[in-house]
């Protein structure tokens, strides 16, 4: 399964290599052409079979969350700050792989026994957490993991039965779904697929590649929040995990076209796909990015629903991934000029 | 026996208190080809008897590391999702995003589930997770979840045991597994070596609960003097030196009230003269060890108390130096070899 490859693959954002090269070798010799850009954007071209051709971009990024080591303790520790949004609470226990050799590290916190009064009622700062590499002092850490040297949590992919967990389910879950699109059939549209860099910090990697695409459409492919969890104030779910890709109509960076969400619900319901709307305001995506490409691209968000993101482990739907990819499957052969106009 | 593998063994294997036998079969098959006899007690704890040269009745040396690890309970369902608690001292503050197995009628991989930083409100970010807010996800159906679990059923963490620099190991359980590496391959070495004692080495049970194990095996094995063997807390940033100890400088030797001073002072000259490094623990009352319950069993046995640095303490990414399991076990092993047939620990009034 590519999303295994995917999901254990070394990628914080600025630092996809092993992404990129990982689906560069899956790619070649189902698309047209295959190429990477300056931020480096994996981009591919797949020509459709049809007489009046629309250009599709679609995307899914790249990058994963991480840490980023910015100095060294006398111990031998690393200090760390995050790469992309991480609540600081996921990181004390968490194993690492520090640079892209992997070299093993692990965050632990001051033995709960040597507390002091209220301490425990304290969340560490990221600025006070080390990363242990097992270094002597300063010197041996500064070699091993200079400062730059970026970290991933090191998560093993699994499967559980209908779920499979793993880290970086955002986005690698929207890579492998596009990957899926990539490798089969081709579309009567030309497909335009590109596999971002730098989305968890600020949708850098779609900014360029729309602009580069001009596409006269665009579907942004992600792993969003699933948040179908026991609590206390439950004012949505966000989306549910098991009940179907997730369709954004608005998130915190831009407004879908409503011809592109009329297109997938159609789809849906016409082949008999489970979908559902993603939370409305929650979130970004490569699309607030897209949609203001050049002179504006008409553009919407696919999710497969992924269950506690930006921590070491997340979990999906096997059913939620296949139907992702069924859905932009009949869609993208039902999209039609009149769709977009 | 190399010591990353056996270590690895036995802190990838799950033991909590109540429920040690995955770990208790582990150490059986450890122990096993290394001892005269084996027993289980009553609680569980595991009993593997070496017998020395010396004429009957011979005294006998209690080595005693626990097997139990701290971990979780299944206390309730809700929305398909498990309530837990803890058993022992887990430390709270590492459970969201981590890896667990659930013991149920069948083992059961999960996550201790956190909702992601986009949906939480600021405020909430600042407070740790509270035990009634944290709930595991095993990505199974409701109805499937019903047949395999059940309130009660214990949880361990599920982490590999990993090699990081300098010799250190990083991973679950080693508080106490350190310790059970360190008297499995002391056995091991007191197989070629001569001495005159029985040894008596115990993996005890529900230390983390109270010390249980190391009550009722040392009343069984009623010894003429023990040593208990656990971690103490390795030197870390954020934690003084004078409450934690270097990881790859050795074991320390417990000093206080718990230990009696000439089982100290033979483990003192063991090392010396065997060029082990050690440090010296300053106890001034109750170790938090077996070796406290040992010290009370039937009328008092003279005890000492070895222990191995370990940092981040309750925590899945419990980390030691190899180097210090390796010294203990020499240790140990040195110092069992090394009891004259008729050495007991005195006092020096008491005539």
């Amino acid at each position: 399964m590519i999303l295994k490859e995917l999901s254990e693959a070394f990628g914080p954002s600025g630092y996809e290599t092993p992404v990129r090269q990982l689906l560069r070798q899956a790619l070649e010799g189902h698309v047209d052409r295959i190429w990477v850009d300056a931020l480096g954007n994996l981009h591919t071209e797949k020509r459709g079979t049809g007489e009046d051709r629309l250009r599709v971009l679609v995307t899914a990024h790249m990058d994963e969350i991480g840490l980023m080591v910015v100095g060294h303790d006398d111990s031998g520790t690393l200090k760390v700050r995050p790469v992309g949004g991480i609540d600081p609470r996921v990181l004390p226990g968490a194993q690492v792989w520090v640079g892209p050799d992997r070299i093993p590290g692990v965050i632990g916190l001051k033995p709960v026994h040597l507390l002091e009064e209220g301490e425990a009622e304290k969340v560490a700062p990221i600025e006070q957490l080390r990363v242990d590499v097992g270094a002597k002092g300063k010197e041996e850490a500064k070699n091993l993991a200079p400062v730059g040297t970026v970290a991933v949590f090191a998560t093993r992919f699994r499967e559980l039965g209908p779920t499979v967990m793993g880290k970086a389910f955002d986005d690698r879950a929207g890579c492998a779904v596009l990957a899926e699109l990539v490798r089969g059939e081709p579309f009567p549209h030309d497909l335009h697929g590109v596999f971002t860099v730098q989305e968890e910090v600020g949708l850098r990697g779609a900014r360029v590649a729309a602009y580069a695409a001009r596409p006269d459409c665009a579907f942004a492919l992600e792993g969003t929040i699933a948040d179908d969890l026991p609590k206390e104030k439950d004012v949505s779910p966000t989306t549910e995990m098991g009940k179907g890709p997730a369709i954004t109509v608005m998130d915190r960076t831009f407004i879908a076209h409503r011809g592109l969400v009329r297109l997938l619900v159609e789809t849906a319901e016409g082949v008999g796909i489970p979908y559902q709307f993603k939370q409305p305001g929650v979130g970004g995506t490569d699309s607030g990015a897209i949609h203001l490409a050049r002179e504006g691209v008409p553009c919407v968000t696919v999710a497969v629903p992924c269950r506690y993101i930006h921590s070491p482990v997340s979990l999906l739907s096997l059913a939620d991934f296949e139907n992702t990819v069924r859905l932009m499957r009949e869609a993208l052969a039902r999209l039609t000029r009149r769709t977009i106009s | 026996m190399e010591t990353f593998p056996l270590l690895k063994e036995l802190s990838e294997t799950p033991g909590l208190p109540g429920h040690e036998g995955p770990v208790r079969e582990a150490v059986r098959r450890l122990w096993t080809p290394l001892v005269d006899d084996l027993r289980e007690d009553g609680l569980g704890s595991l009993i593997g008897l070496k017998r020395g040269s010396a004429p009957e009745p011979r005294p006998r040396l209690m080595l005693a590391a626990h097997m139990d690890e701290v971990g979780l309970r299944v206390t309730g369902f809700e929305k398909g999702f498990l309530r837990i608690a803890r058993v022992g001292g887990t430390d709270r503050r590492v459970m969201p995003g981590i890896e667990v197995v659930v013991h149920g009628r069948r083992d059961l991989p999960g996550i201790v589930g956190m909702r992601p930083p986009h949906v939480v409100p600021q405020e909430q970010r600042n407070k740790p997770v509270p035990w009634e807010e944290l709930f595991i996800d095993l990505g199974l159906p409701e109805e499937e979840i019903q047949e395999w679990v059940r309130v009660g059923d214990p949880v361990s963490f599920s982490r590999e045991l990993v090699e990081l620099k300098n010799g250190l190991a990083a991973g679950k359980a080693l508080d106490n597994r350190a310790s059970v590496a360190a008297v499995t391959l002391a056995l091991e070495q007191l197989g070629r070596m001569e001495h005159a004692w029985d040894v008596v080495a115990v993996a005890t049970v529900q230390e983390e609960v109270g010390l249980y194990g190391a009550a009722t095996s040392a009343y069984g094995v009623a010894p003429d003097m023990a040593v208990a063997v656990d971690v103490t807390f390795g030197q870390q940033p954020g934690v003084s030196a004078d409450e934690s100890f270097p990881l790859g400088e050795g074991p320390t030797v417990g000093v206080g009230p718990n230990f009696h001073p000439q089982v100290v002072e033979r483990l003192k000259a063991t090392a010396e003269a065997q060029e082990i490094p050690y440090h010296i623990e300053p106890t001034p009352g109750r170790s938090g060890t077996d070796a406290w319950a040992i010290q009370v069993a039937r009328e008092g046995v003279p005890t000492g108390l070895v222990s191995i640095p370990l940092r981040y303490m309750h925590q899945p990414v419990e980390t030691v130096a190899l180097k210090d399991v390796e010294r203990a076990a020499r240790l140990l092993a040195s110092f069992a070899a090394g009891l004259e047939a008729d050495f007991r620990p005195r006092w020096e009034d008491e005539g």
